[in-house]
């Protein structure tokens, strides 16, 4: 019983959550990942493109609400969804003719487009905030749980609750559907093939007659998929603020280059390989230890690794580490 | 004597503003025919390939594909008009399997082309047992297949190839030539870029010997053999 016990507490505060976190970084990490591959330069924005994502998100989730439209028991943000990154996807292209064009004309190199996607942030982060300010905002709706701690307990007699939220179910459900249209785009289509191309070997790309405005909107598109998707879960299961998207950046950069840039395998292992060192290593372990262990072993202290205030701590360290010893990452990528 | 298939006149020009490294240098090719360039290290002999691929400045000179002016197409329109360009180095996408990296040398075709995959495939049959390989895994000799494989995927009117045989072994190097002359044999007119300056003569029907960016000497594959002076000067007695 304490064995079982131990399992799901452990289920509550570490598996679950550091899953459906994951999933989460899974997708923002596939953004840079494409970027990087396809673009060839790291996006510094992206973690502002997913707070434009969401807040566009936000404010039509709000007044679908207020229209009095809802998804029953689930939120009604999936239904703002699409329109979200569809404006997201403008803003990117947009900003893409405006702005990235110029550079790639001039062939500039990697470096320079990296500080340019700096400023591209930079701006992005004011628009966000112009839009919906710097506060907290709340927007999840529909059933709060699939499994509620007290409705566990009932159910099966343990001492110990396992609440499953709909957002972290959510989460997961919608991260398989969008990896799996992905790759079946990636690998079957005729456009994601050609965008496989122009990664692998862009001059001979060009040779094929492929069009290389063609693949970068298409990416871009993609792009703003991805990010609005990842920043629309992380607000629905924690909560939505300008400044935590910003934050987000250095889990998400770390996963991808764990996982090797350019390769969108690799970007999903190193969401999972970096959400659950997080949160492994930020856990309070007390409560799982004193189940398992016998008394004679069980922890006074808190066997806690690192405060969660730490928690960047734990992606940097990853990140240092990865380019340290295998540059080019998990999966075989590009070296950075 | 009537204007060949494709030809390369009197080409003069270099890399952007740099020096130029071809002088009144002409290249010609035929249907049916295998036409090699060789020369000793520098003397333009890629350079002379990509300048009818249109990758180089000209000062003067043209470029004339089946009677038609084509000096100020881009490679890109170049290959949309016909002509079929397999490069030295990168000339493949190696994290695709073999067969996508034929689909992809059939981007511009908007027609069924699993016929020409079928041709390809005979021509190069390891390719379609390793259809379903990543690119970049396959040996030296395998990559270069599925290059021309790529190159032919478009059904070009003239097939261009610099170096096929760069880094591959003796062996691979000998199959690598019977492949070709077979390509050739479907009627495509051949153009290639060689080092085995010897073995490429023995296989082709126009020989060009380029020294320092000027046509030294021009003749058949078996005359610039038995040529003294090519003999001397270059194939090392």
């Amino acid at each position: 019983m304490d064995f079982l016990n131990g399992l799901v507490v452990l289920a509550n505060f570490v598996l679950i959550p550091a899953t459906s976190y994951g999933a989460q970084l899974a997708l923002g990490a596939l953004g840079v990942t494409l970027i990087y591959g396809i673009l060839r330069f790291s996006n510094f924005a992206h973690g502002d493109t997913m707070a434009f994502g969401t807040t566009i998100t936000i404010l039509l989730t709000w007044s679908f609400q207020s229209m009095g439209i809802s998804f029953g028991p689930l939120p009604t943000a999936l239904l703002a969804l699409p329109f979200g990154i569809l404006a997201t996807g403008l803003l990117l292209v947009g900003t893409d003719r405006a702005v990235y064009r110029f550079y790639r004309r001039k062939k500039a190199a990697p470096v320079i487009l990296v500080i340019v996607s700096v400023g591209v942030m930079f701006i992005m982060n004011g628009i966000v905030r112009f839009i919906i300010g710097v506060g907290d905002q709340n927007f999840a709706d529909g059933e709060r749980f699939i499994i509620s701690a007290r409705d566990f307990k009932e159910m099966t007699g343990l001492a110990e609750g396992f609440a499953l939220r709909t957002t972290q179910v959510l989460t997961i459900v919608v991260a398989v559907i969008v990896v799996a249209v992905l790759f079946w785009f990636l690998n079957k289509t005729r456009t994601g093939k050609s965008m496989r191309a122009f990664s692998d070997n862009e001059d001979l790309a060009l040779l094929s007659g492929i069009n290389p405005e063609r693949v970068v909107m298409v990416t871009w598109f993609i792009v703003a998929g991805l990010a609005t998707v990842a920043g629309v879960l992380y607000g629905l299961d924690k909560s939505f603020k300008p400044f935590t998207y910003f934050q987000l950046l250095l889990p998400i950069f770390a996963s991808a280059v764990v996982g090797g840039l350019g390769n969108p395998l690799g970007a999903i292992a190193g969401g999972f390989v970096v959400a659950f060192s997080e949160v492994t290593v930020t856990y309070a372990w007390k409560k799982v230890l004193t189940y398992w262990l016998p008394d004679s072993l069980a922890p006074d202290g808190l066997v806690q690794l690192m405060s969660t205030d730490y928690k960047f701590a734990v992606s940097f360290a990853i990140l240092i580490i990865v380019l340290l010893f295998k540059p080019t990452g998990l999966f075989k990528g590009q070296s950075v | 004597m009537s204007e060949p298939f494709l030809i390369g006149d009197m080409m003069t020009g270099g890399y952007g503003r740099g020096p130029d490294i071809l002088h009144e240098c002409t290249i010609s090719v035929n249907p049916g025919e295998i036409a090699v360039i060789v020369g000793p290290n520098g003397a333009g002999k890629s350079t002379a390939m990509k300048a009818i691929f249109g990758m180089l400045n000209f000062r003067s000179g043209t470029v004339r594909l089946a009677g038609e002016d084509i000096t100020a197409l881009s490679p890109q329109d170049r290959v949309i008009k016909g002509m079929g360009f397999v490069p030295q180095v990168r000339n493949i996408f190696p994290s695709m399997t073999v067969e996508e990296n034929l689909e992809m040398g059939a981007f511009i075709r908007k027609d069924d082309i699993r016929e020409t995959m079928e041709q390809v495939y005979h021509l190069f049959p390891i390719l379609k047992d390793k259809r379903r390989q990543a690119a970049g895994e396959l040996s030296g000799g395998q990559r270069q297949q599925v290059a021309v494989g790529r190159a032919l995927m478009t059904k070009p009117k003239v097939l261009m190839l610099d170096e096929p045989t760069a880094g591959v072994s003796p062996i691979v190097m000998d199959e690598l030539f019977d492949r070709i002359i077979e390509v050739s044999r479907t009627g495509i007119p051949i153009l290639m870029v060689e080092q085995n300056a010897r073995q490429a003569l023995e296989i082709a029907d126009r020989g060009y010997v380029l020294v320092q960016g000027r046509n030294a000497h021009t003749g058949t594959g078996k005359e610039l053999l038995n040529d003294a002076e090519v003999r001397r000067s270059f194939l090392g007695g």
